[in-house]
This record gives structure tokens, C-alpha cells and sequence, in this order.
């Protein structure tokens, strides 16, 4: 049986049927949005069956959710996966990334309307890069001082970090303006015969968003394979004999905090575009701890995972508000005269939680874990039994 | 790598080794200079003073809780003496940050051991490797040029310094999943991928039989050939007086004798050390 899945193992396929699978599965994503594309396939859409489609949410809208989450839980695992830091705050980076884009981008924002630092908005690709180095920047910011601490209370400084953002953006006037936000936040570039390519519909962003997925994924890919990535690994399972063998664990810690810094502030130029609209509701704590149990879920430390993970924890229940259309089931039911809502709309968060914990508790290496990482989870596991 | 292994052959009684040369003809490379440890009221380390020379193995040996591994953290960076100092080479260690102290040329295997438990054996020695290796995030990102060649250079190394301690063929295999000898021979083969001047073995012979012990000999001798001074912390007398050219004996955090093995063996402050002082002579 583990002979056969180790046949199986897309890595051990030969070259050319690798890359024609992953071509495949790319043009398939590509698809994915379209009504076309189902009804080609001869799916039937609407109140009869549904498996993939959903039906009460737009299907771009939900995928390109799916695109940013994901790209945050990639960068999210290079800190928590690879480098084995607990950061509770990685939405505070989101937030950078898409406040700079917002700001830079947007005629109304304060930048211009108030203080005349701008002469015009700029275009939304100048603002990306920026939007991305000043996540960085904020990354190293956070932790030069942070990074000295060890576990919890890193955290707990990362918590604070997030909320600290958010709660400055949502009670401060001066540019982020409050809770009004930011509106007519700029979009990419682009047209198509004469009409914007980017505007409200999510489709081109998702496509956007998936080829800056394959981008990142390529990217830290390489890293996590080379001397850069052994060493976070090495300072994930014994930091002290890793440092006594030469690795400046301080500096590479840094590095993968700035690294999934930067991805996530990329992933919040990304949102800000498409939803045009900035402010600081969408910064919540529940976001950074979603992104977290999105790589969890997955299985930190592997890079498959992290997408597997950003993508079912939005997919999963945008999809359950279909299931009641799928199935047919009612939406409310009556018991002893008083009326209870059991639509799947809105006990969505109720099931996919129920989902998650019993993943963790059969599955705590998560669903597509890495090796190593699946190893030590057991090793661990194992010694706290004996410690009992 | 210049010259093969020496042809000693170790032998069962404690042969008597050419005595240490008068400290003018050799190039100190260690230097622990009247260093005192304190950790609160306890001296861990009372104004221990010796010299390690290059090219020699050096034995470090005492009773227990006399302060051998807290030297060897002194020397590695995890402590910083409360006094004195320890030059390397002439620079000054103590203070340093740990991995700038491994890129200097001290590299150090630990009493429990402490390899990176899932992770293959080369890939402990690479981390090992690495230390040396200059490419960073921008390099590995783009796969430049420079950092191709680190990692073939680190990948090679890896698999001669797996030969060289002896368990070549277990490449893949997690360290956690190695035989205990083994282990104790890939931590020394991830100290020498570092390139060391010095290397610090903390008791590599812990839970071996005789045989494995015969081979380890063989292994340091090998490895001082190779041109790296050894030190050694060792409860084995067997080992410790075959292998090393000269012997400093810590009791209670002082030193009380240093000299050849012979002349160590010989000196009744050793003995009274290690099996106590006659009571008639007390």
C-alpha cells in the first residue's frame, strides 16, 4: 500500500508527465470561474446539483478570496512552516500593503485632498512595489526588537502588532481617515477593445492572483531549497546547536519574517484593488487567525499545503451556503412554535469549524503536511505521552 | 586534507606519547587565560589557565562537575567568563556572537547529542557547510550563480566527510532514525563541515563499547592528520591516554595538573582526584 502511494507520489512521475499534470491543473484553475466551463462539461448549474459552483456567492469572487488567502498562507508558512515562528499578527502586513496601494492610488485620499503631497493618484503598479517593500520594511521593523524572544511571546508581540494597526486605522483621522476608509482605491492596467480589464469583476483578479501564486510559489520554492531554507528548518529543531554551527539564526529569522511580511503585503495590494474600498473592519484579529489555521490546516512547512489550506478554509464555506440549493434542504425549522434558522448560510462557520477540529485531532500534521514536519509532530506527540 | 592517516597504532596499556614540545615551538591557537565562571554563588570555572597548541589533542578530564563542558561553552560562545578572557588565534572570544565563533574556526560536538533529529544526514553536514557560504535570500531566490556552486561545493563535502567518519550510505536517512554511533559520528562530521581549526569532541565515546571506541581513536587521529587540533573531553582513560599528546585535569573548576598522559597518570593530585586521597596521607 505505501509502496504503491510512493509510486504514485507526483514527485516520483517521470519529467514530462509532471509538467504536462501541472499544465493541466493550471489551465483547469484558469477555468474555474467560468459558468461556460461547467456548462461545457455538461455540469448542470442552478437549484439541481452543484458540485463545484457556488451558487449564492459570485464564483470569481469567491476564487479570488481563495488567490489572496492563499498567497497570505504561503507567506504565513515560511515564517510559521519553515522557520517555526508563532506570528498571530500576519494581517497586520495585509493591512500595510493594501493602505500604501489605497493611499498612493486613490484620488480621495488624504494624500491629496489634505496635505497636496501628491500632485495626482498614481497608477496602481507603481504603488504595488512600494506597497510591498514598505510591508517588508514593516516586517524588519517588527522584528528586530521582537525577534530575540523565543514562542509565546513572540505571539503575543505579533498579536498586538495587528491589532495595534488596526485599531490606530480605525480611531485616527489624519490620512487613513477612520472608519469612512479609503474609497476608489486605483486598479491594475490594462484593457480590453477600449473597456478597463480590471474593475469590479473579481475574474481578471483572480487570473492576476493566480499567476502571482505561481510567481511566489517558484520563489520561495527556491529558497526553501537551498542554505537559506536548511537553516530555518535547523532553527525550527534545535536553534542553539544551529546557531553553534554557524547559522546566524537572528539574521535568518529576520529574513523569513520580512519574507512572509512582504508576501502578505503583496497578497493586501492585490485586495485593495479589487475592492476598491479600504478600512479597517477587514483587518480583524479573526482574519490573521483564519490565515493561521489556513496553513495549519494544510500542513505547515509544506508549500502545497499552504495552498491546499488558504484555499479551503474560504472555499469550504462559501460552498456550504450552496449545499442547501444542492440537497434541497429547508431553511428553517419550526420546534414547539418558535422558529430556528438552520439554513447552511448561516451555520456555515458552526460546521467548518466542527471540520477543523476534527482534522486537528486526526490529522494535527494537517492535510498535506510536509515529511519532516508530519516526523516531528509524531515524535512530539509520542514524547508527551511518556511524559504523562 | 594533505597527508593520510597516521599509522599509531593504538595499544591496550597507556603507551607514553612524545611529550608535548616546549610551548616556543608551537603556534598557540587557544589561549584560556585565567578564566573564572560564576553563576550566582556557584564558581563553575576558577582561574583556569592552558594553552592549546596547533595540531595537537588535547585531553580535557576531571571528575564530574568539574567543569569540563562549561569550559567548552566558554569557548563556544554560550557563556561569557565572569573573568579573564580566551583568545583564539590571538583574538579575543569571549563576547562574540556563537555562529561569528564557529566561523572563526571552533566547532564543537555536544555531550547529549544534538543533530537536527528529521532531517537527513547530509543535510546536517550542509547546515555545517553552510557556515562558510555567503550567498543569502537574494541569491538563493534567483539561484545566482554563486550560490550553485556553494551548494555543489556543500553537497560534495557532505558526502566526503560522511565517508570519512564512516557511515557513508545513510545519506537519506533522518539522523533521528541513525544507530547511536552513528549519531555520535554525524554530529562529528557536521562540526568538521565547518571547516575548523579547532575541533571541541565533548565526550564522543559516551555509550560505546570497546570496539567502537578503538575505531573512534582511529577517527581523531584522523582527523588531527587532516591539520585540526582536537579537544577532548573524555570520562575514558583508556581513550584519553592513547589518543592525546597532552592531558589538563579539572577538579572542581580549577585545573590541577596538565602534562603528557604519563605524566598525568603519575601525579598523585590525579589519583586523589579521581579515587580519593588515602586517609593516611590526608
Amino acid at each position: 500500500m505505501s509502496a504503491l502511494r510512493e509510486r504514485l507520489r507526483i514527485s516520483n512521475l517521470p519529467k514530462p508527465a509532471r509538467y504536462s499534470l501541472g499544465a493541466l491543473g493550471l489551465v483547469f484553475l484558469f477555468l474555474l470561474p467560468n459558468k461556460w466551463f461547467y456548462e461545457y462539461l455538461g455540469i448542470p448549474l442552478g437549484f439541481a446539483y452543484i458540485p463545484l459552483y457556488t451558487t449564492k456567492n459570485d464564483m470569481a469572487s469567491v476564487l479570488f478570496i481563495c488567490t489572496w488567502i492563499i498567497l497570505l498562507s504561503l507567506g504565513l508558512n515560511v515564517v510559521v512552516g519553515y522557520a517555526g515562528l508563532l506570528d498571530l499578527g500576519f494581517f497586520g502586513f495585509f493591512a500595510v500593503g493594501a493602505y500604501v496601494v489605497a493611499l498612493l492610488t486613490s484620488p480621495e485620499s488624504k494624500l491629496l485632498t489634505e496635505y497636496n503631497w501628491l500632485e495626482s493618484p498614481w497608477p496602481w503598479l507603481v504603488a504595488v512595489p512600494i506597497g510591498i517593500a514598505l510591508s517588508l520594511l514593516a516586517g524588519v521593523l517588527l522584528g528586530w526588537p521582537t525577534l530575540r524572544l523565543r514562542g509565546d511571546y513572540l505571539a503575543i508581540v505579533t498579536l498586538g502588532f495587528a491589532e495595534m494597526i488596526r485599531i490606530v486605522a480605525k480611531q485616527q483621522d489624519w490620512i487613513l481617515n477612520g472608519d469612512r476608509g479609503i474609497p476608489e482605491v486605483g486598479h491594475p492596467p490594462g484593457s480590453v477593445g477600449g473597456e478597463p480589464l480590471f474593475s469590479f469583476d473579481a475574474k481578471p483578479y483572480y487570473w492576476l492572483a493566480l499567476c502571482v501564486i505561481i510567481l511566489a510559489v517558484f520563489l520561495i520554492r527556491n529558497l526553501v531549497r537551498s542554505r537559506v531554507g536548511r537553516a530555518w528548518v535547523a532553527i525550527r529543531e534545535d536553534e542553539d546547536a544551529a546557531e553553534l554551527m554557524g547559522v546566524p539564526t537572528f539574521r535568518f529569522k529576520l529574513w523569513a519574517f520580512a519574507i512572509g511580511a512582504a508576501v502578505g503585503g503583496l497578497s493586501g495590494t492585490l485586495w485593495a484593488g479589487q475592492a476598491n474600498f479600504v478600512n479597517s473592519t477587514t483587518f480583524s484579529l479573526e482574519n490573521s487567525i483564519l490565515v493561521l489555521s489556513a496553513v495549519l490546516l494544510g500542513g505547515a512547512g509544506n508549500i502545497a499545503g499552504a495552498i491546499l489550506g488558504g484555499f479551503l478554509v474560504i472555499y469550504i464555506p462559501e460552498w456550504l451556503r450552496s449545499v442547501g440549493d444542492v440537497f434541497g434542504l429547508p431553511e428553517t425549522v419550526t420546534v414547539g412554535g418558535s422558529t430556528y434558522d438552520i439554513s447552511p448560510t448561516s451555520l456555515r462557520f458552526a460546521i467548518f469549524g466542527i471540520v477543523l477540529i476534527v482534522v486537528m485531532i486526526f490529522r494535527p500534521q494537517g492535510l498535506w503536511p510536509n515529511r519532516r514536519r508530519a516526523a516531528e509532530i509524531q515524535h512530539r506527540k509520542k514524547e508527551v505521552a511518556v511524559g504523562e | 586534507m594533505s597527508e593520510q592517516p597516521s599509522l599509531d597504532k593504538p595499544s591496550d596499556a597507556p603507551e607514553p606519547t612524545p611529550s608535548a614540545a616546549p610551548a616556543g615551538d608551537r603556534k598557540p591557537l587557544l589561549e584560556v587565560d585565567n578564566v573564572t565562571l560564576r553563576f550566582g554563588g556557584v564558581v563553575a570555572l576558577n582561574q583556569v589557565n592552558f594553552t592549546l597548541y596547533e595540531g595537537e589533542i588535547l585531553g580535557l578530564i576531571g571528575p564530574n562537575g568539574a567543569g569540563k563542558t562549561t569550559c567548552f561553552n566558554a569557548m563556544t560562545g554560550v557563556y561569557t567568563p565572569t573573568e579573564g578572557a580566551i583568545r583564539f588565534q590571538g583574538g579575543k572570544i569571549s563576547g562574540q556572537q556563537r555562529f561569528k565563533i564557529t566561523k572563526m574556526g571552533i566547532a564543537r560536538t555536544f555531550q547529549n547529542i544534538r543533530l537536527f533529529p528529521e532531517m537527513t544526514a547530509l543535510e546536517n553536514i550542509q547546515v555545517g557547510a553552510d557556515a562558510h557560504h555567503r550567498t543569502s535570500v537574494p541569491g538563493a531566490l534567483l539561484r545566482l550563480p554563486r550560490h550553485r556552486r556553494e551548494e555543489k561545493d556543500g553537497l560534495k563535502l557532505a558526502h566526503d566527510l560522511l565517508e570519512l567518519v564512516g557511515i557513508g550510505g545513510t545519506e537519506h536517512e533522518a539522523a533521528r532514525n541513525l544507530p547511536y554511533g552513528s549519531q555520535r559520528r554525524l554530529e562529528i562530521a557536521r562540526a568538521l563541515a565547518t571547516r575548523p581549526k579547532l575541533l571541541c569532541l565533548d565526550e564522543p565515546a559516551a555509550g560505546f563499547n570497546p570496539a567502537e571506541k578503538q575505531d573512534l581513536m582511529q577517527l581523531i587521529k584522523k582527523i588531527r592528520d587532516t591539520g585540526v587540533t582536537v579537544l577532548l573531553i573524555e570520562h575514558d582513560m583508556r581513550l584519553v591516554m592513547g589518543v592525546t599528546d597532552r592531558i589538563v585535569v579539572l577538579e572542581f573548576g580549577r585545573k590541577i595538573a596538565e602534562g603528557s598522559p604519563a605524566e598525568v597518570a603519575a601525579d598523585p593530585k590525579v589519583h586523589a582526584a579521581y579515587l580519593g586521597v588515602p586517609a593516611d596521607a590526608a
